[in-house]
């Protein structure tokens, strides 16, 4: 069943990019590049690569193979409850920001497209403090995590249905500097 | 019920050169006032026709009905040649004549006349001097002459709308009159824009800018084109409404945690809270008179409209029916308010009367959003998603006459219907 739901997804967001609409964010553990995570102030460039002699430096924050790269926590319709299927990517990032006591991190909550702009800002706000809660109670402090929200000014995808929707019901989790 | 189209060009340069502004009206039930308008004399030679925007500003309330003037020869242009059992006999009831005159420097003298066919008597008589680029803008305000002539009611012909358009990432707000011609764009931005609001004068706009990679409430002045940010606290700040005397905005604001309404100096400066509330309090809208405050919350639960005074303090709730009724915007006599009201996950605007209580359902769409009353209180502009796209749209306040503007650019939303022009 998740299976065909994903496959649906997929689907969903081809759709949308053969549509030549291409006016998707693109999903935020693709977005950055090989970026440490750094001081506030410090734009994520894609110059910030830290070149080897191998080449780039695996980045556990962006590494698709790191539990760390998994930075979007989705929510059920008009619900702002963190579900337990996410509890493990928050409880990640959480121990992540125990060891690097310098990280900082912003939440950007967003909603799917349907009803009123101004109340789903409210809402995608409530949703990024549902997921800073979570943290703080695991030790992160309230000083280092910045809640905003996109409401549904930003979707991830661009369809008109459930499949969508789901995907654009989420917080996202991005560390300072990227 | 009667339905047509009107196929406009779309003026605006920014959306190209064949964008094209589709106004489609539907109205079900009601009485029409047949009305012959008839081409005035030299306008041929204008660069504008005055007769063509006065009918369709007219034809597009929903309220008149255009009578056919062709074959009319020769066409009258003063009083002494109109033959009114000749426009009765084409079952008209009001009758329009004018001409367009050359004057000194360039400038043009537009006189027009309205006639009462029946008892062939004069109602209007009125003459403009004008620039021939300003005979668009005098068509609108002779067709505010004549609906408050034949409708009691003041015209908003003349009045401007505000709204932001979405193409790809590039986010505009844009400024057009009521008609959807002339749009101009006031910013441009790769962020959001949202909810734009007029100030009371119609001189300056409140929005909502992410160009800070969050929320913002930012106040431009439309002449100078200048910006100021006027509340950029922690969190979010979004939701601008403008205080009647113009010199406060409640504005929504997380700075102290979930999302709560407070007042500010429409300048910037403090921030005032006016709601205590567990929940969301957002979507704040001063009544004309400036002492209530409308606004969602969903302190009970469910989102739903509440009152308070406009210093704060206690809330009643006015909203009852359903579990999601939200984004309300007071009527210009402050007796009824348009809202988002959703039914079976289908969002509509409805209207709810004050001192009755009683809701009506104006709209018929799946996901309509962003009311707000035209000045003269007698339609509600709103953004209707069709097909996957948002788009103009407005509706007779009794929900019987509908006009969409389809634009062939873009996503268009969050529109606001500005104040009557000052002069």
């Amino acid at each position: 069943m998740k299976k065909l739901a994903l496959y649906l997804v997929v689907a969903a967001l081809a759709a949308a990019c053969a549509s030549k609409e291409a006016r998707q964010e693109p999903p935020v553990a693709d977005r950055s590049t090989a970026v440490p995570p750094t001081t506030p102030g410090n734009t994520g460039s894609t110059t910030r690569q830290t070149p080897t002699g191998q080449g780039i430096v695996r980045n556990e924050l962006t590494d698709p193979n790191s539990p760390l790269s998994k930075r979007s926590v989705f929510f059920d319709y008009d619900s702002n409850a963190v579900k337990d299927e996410y509890r493990s990517l928050v409880t990640t990032h959480s121990r992540y920001m125990a060891d690097k006591r310098d990280s900082r991190i912003r939440i950007e909550g967003n909603c799917d497209e349907r009803g009123s702009r101004e109340y789903n800002l409210a809402l995608g706000q409530r949703r990024a403090e549902a997921v800073k809660k979570v943290m703080t109670v695991l030790g992160v402090s309230d000083g280092r995590i910045e809640t905003t929200s996109y409401g549904e000014e930003k979707p991830v995808a661009l369809g008109h249905d459930e499949a969508s929707w789901a995907q654009n019901r989420r917080a996202d989790i991005k560390y300072a500097g990227e | 019920m009667t339905r047509f189209l009107l196929l406009l060009g779309m003026l605006a340069l920014s959306l190209g050169p064949r964008a094209q502004l589709t106004i489609d009206i539907t109205t079900s039930g009601g009485r029409q006032v047949p009305i012959a308008i008839t081409p005035m004399a030299g306008e041929a030679s204008q660069p504008q026709s005055v007769s063509e925007v006065v009918g369709a500003d007219l034809a597009r309330t929903g309220l008149f009905r255009l009578v056919n003037t062709s074959g009319v020869s020769p066409l009258p242009t003063e009083p002494s040649e109109v033959n009114f059992g000749d426009w009765g006999a084409r079952n008209a009831e009001a009758l329009v004549i004018g001409k367009i005159e050359p004057v000194s420097e360039g400038r043009v003298e537009v006189r027009f006349r309205l006639f009462d066919v029946q008892k062939a008597a004069q109602l209007a008589s009125y003459s403009y001097v004008v620039a021939p680029a300003q005979l668009r803008a005098t068509a609108h305000r002779i067709a505010d002459v004549i609906y408050e002539r034949l409708t009691g009611d003041k015209g908003v012909f003349s009045t401007k709308i505000t709204y932001v358009v979405k193409r790809g990432r590039r986010y505009e707000l844009q400024v057009a009159d009521a008609d959807g011609f002339n749009a101009q764009s006031v910013l441009a931005s790769q962020e959001p824009i949202m909810s734009p609001a007029w100030s009371p004068d119609g001189s300056r706009l409140a929005y909502v800018s992410f160009d800070q990679k969050k929320p913002v409430v930012v106040v431009q002045n439309l002449a100078q084109g200048t910006t100021r940010v006027v509340a950029n606290f922690r969190g979010n700040n979004s939701a601008p409404a403008w205080s009647p005397d113009a010199r406060h905005l409640a504005v929504a604001l997380t700075k102290d945690g979930l999302t709560q309404i407070y007042r500010i100096p429409s300048g910037g400066g403090d921030a005032e809270r006016l709601t205590e509330s567990s929940g969301i309090d957002t979507q704040p809208a001063f009544s004309p008179d400036g002492q209530t405050i409308m606004f969602t919350s969903d302190r009970g639960g469910s989102p739903q409209i509440y009152r308070m005074p406009a210093s704060g303090g206690p809330a009643q709730r006015v909203t009852f029916e359903g579990t999601y009724n939200v984004g309300p915007r007071f009527s210009p006599d402050g007796k009824s308010v348009a809202f988002v009201q959703r039914d079976a996950g289908r969002y509509r605007i409805a209207s709810l009367e004050l001192a009755t209580g009683q809701v009506q359902v104006l709209t018929d769409g799946t996901l309509d959003d962003s009311p707000s009353f035209a000045p003269n209180g007698k339609m509600v502009l709103y953004e209707a998603q069709v097909a996957g796209r948002g788009q103009l749209a407005a509706v007779s306040g009794d929900g019987r006459v509908r006009q969409r503007l389809t634009s062939a650019a873009g996503d268009v939303q969050d529109p606001a219907w500005g104040p009557m022009p000052t002069n």
